[in-house]
């Protein structure tokens, strides 16, 4: 009876697997829950009963917490680990962690891990249903999901649309994720950010690239600023934060040579005044605080979804 | 609302169509062979697969008279809230509503839509969850009195998680219950206040309702569901 429209993977791995029909699936569920957060009551009972067990191993307060506010509107009983205050950091291996939290009988596993694969693993070996809350410079799917919805919801739509992603993309899981979603539903991605931080064959991912800030954002709908991630300035990519801010930091001044409609996105936590301007960030074109409140919605629709399909394999 | 695009909204509804009555459709599967046609009193009718308990002429006169008891019931349109739940109460509340409309010369009566989905008590046994959709209620229900609108009353159960649904938006005064057809069946103490007509059924048989606005048409029939040996494929399956 699976073969209908309905969802039917019990894992959220990575955009890469899914198809555009399972993209559009979600995104709609989310239209549908977007409203829950806005009445009075910011509760439904559907997900009772059920437990959501959050195992962050990086450390994360967005992601997090939005999963636990969209498990909370949903009446799951959520469990959170994360790296600092557990055994996580007693030397553990991360299969005996995830059979330990099996043996609990958890429904839903979210995970974010500095390790590729690790989400994939875990799925692998788990009965429970596993979301990836993002792994290593891999995939970040919740937030490629959140990204299209708050696209969609001010364009109304995601293909012919150009999208330009500025910033550190060979580090970034929120770009390999977008580009995944973005090309798969039609949209063109350009993507454009110091050479140091450009992948080898970005292309292949269905990208196009340019060296420039002015080259990407002309012409287009969309423009996201990823974060600079001063953590890794050891690895000495750009010379100085000004020096980043001067050729690649959007600035209002900039932003004339783009489409006058085109909106801003960040996924947070943003560096003022190195990737983007105060001017710009709390400006009117910027729906970074939209994309916020639409990932509790979107996180709503994954535990929703991968909760019925999950039932199945049961 | 990204659908800017009201007939991709529309579509929408159409394709989703009917996890309840495909439900009912499973219902009447697992429960094959309990009933027996003659207990319902159609001795003739395991040979006729379906029949038509209103046709659209006789559909519209019953709206109307529904629409009537709502006004009578209520005493006027003061604090009146109509609801549909989806997906065919959605067109019964809004012919109920320009029904009332009219009878109050042009007055606009409040609609909302309903979608029950997050309250199912059986969301622990489908196989799938079903595709939510959006509910939408104008403004607060706080103090109104709210008409809960439905195509057929069957088990109760939709109705149950309606009532539970509505009450996250707030306490209405009063709520009553409209629904075209009135299958019996009933599984939870449930009874509508409006009833269109009422109609004996088994369990193999499932209620279609058409509406001209979802449908292009306006007509109830009753099919039997349940393939009896080998009867072609339904739709319930």
């Amino acid at each position: 009876m699976t073969e209908q429209e309905g969802w039917s993977r019990k894992d959220l791995l990575g955009i890469a697997e899914l198809e555009p029909r399972e993209i559009e699936i979600i995104l709609d569920t989310a239209e549908s829950f977007r409203e829950v957060s806005a009445r009075p009551i910011k509760k439904v009972p559907t997900l009772r009963g059920k437990t959501v067990v959050n195992l962050f191993f990086e450390p994360s307060t967005r992601t997090r917490s939005s999963f636990e506010i969209a498990q909370k509107r949903l009446s799951a009983d959520g469990l959170n680990f994360s790296a600092s205050s557990s055994a996580l950091t007693k030397g553990e291996s991360l299969v005996d962690t995830a059979l330990n939290l099996q043996a609990m009988q958890p429904d839903l596993i979210v995970i974010r891990h500095a390790y590729p694969g690790a989400p994939q693993m875990l799925a692998r070996r788990l009965e429970a249903g596993v979301i990836n809350a993002g792994d290593g410079a891999h995939e970040h799917p919740t937030q490629a999901l959140l990204d299209a919805f708050t696209i969609r919801q001010r364009k109304g739509k995601l293909a012919g649309l150009k999208v330009a992603i500025i910033g550190d993309i060979e580090h970034s899981r929120v770009v390999r994720s977008n580009i995944h979603l973005l090309t798969k539903m039609g949209a063109e991605v350009t993507v454009a950010g110091p050479r140091t931080m450009m992948p080898l064959a970005v292309e292949k991912l269905g990208a196009k690239v340019a060296y420039t800030l002015e080259d990407a954002i002309a012409d287009t709908d969309v423009i996201m600023m990823l974060r600079i991630q001063l953590e890794r300035q050891s690895k000495l990519l750009f010379p100085s934060t000004r020096e980043y801010f001067r050729l690649f930091g959007l600035t209002n001044a900039r932003l004339a040579a783009a489409k006058e409609d085109a909106i801003i996105m960040h996924p947070g936590p943003m560096n003022r005044g190195v990737e983007i301007a105060s001017e710009v960030a709390d400006g009117e074109r910027s729906v970074i605080l939209e994309q916020v409140s639409n990932g509790v919605a979107v996180r709503m629709a994954v535990l929703y979804l991968l909760s019925g399909a999950h039932r199945e394999a049961a | 609302m990204w659908a800017g695009n009201p007939n991709m909204l529309y579509l929408n509804e159409l394709g989703s169509n009917d996890q309840r009555s495909a439900d009912r459709g499973r219902e009447a599967i697992d429960t094959r062979g309990a009933g027996t046609y003659d207990s319902a009193g159609f001795g003739a009718f395991p040979l006729a697969d379906r029949r038509t308990i209103l046709d659209a002429e006789q559909m519209r006169r019953v709206v109307r008279r529904m629409a009537g008891e709502v006004l009578e019931r209520n005493g006027g349109t003061a604090g009146l809230l109509l609801v549909g739940i989806r997906t065919r109460g959605v067109p019964l509340a809004e012919s109920l509503a320009a029904q009332i409309g009219e009878m109050e010369g042009g007055e606009a009566i409040p609609l909302g839509v309903l979608d029950i989905n997050l309250y199912r008590d059986d969301l622990s046994t489908v196989a799938n969850y079903p595709v939510v959709k959006e509910s939408r209620l104008p403004g607060t229900i706080d103090d109104q009195i709210v008409v809960l609108c439905d195509d057929v009353l069957f088990t109760g159960r939709t109705i149950r998680a309606a009532l539970d649904a509505l009450i996250d938006y707030g306490r209405p005064s009063s709520v009553r219950l409209a629904v075209l057809i009135d299958r019996g069946l009933r599984e939870l103490p449930i009874q509508p206040d409006i009833v269109g007509q009422r109609v004996e059924t088994t369990h193999d048989e499932s209620v279609e309702v058409r509406f001209l606005e979802v449908d292009g048409e306006d007509g109830v029939d009753v099919t039997t569901v349940a393939p009896v040996a080998d009867a072609p494929k339904t739709e319930g399956e």
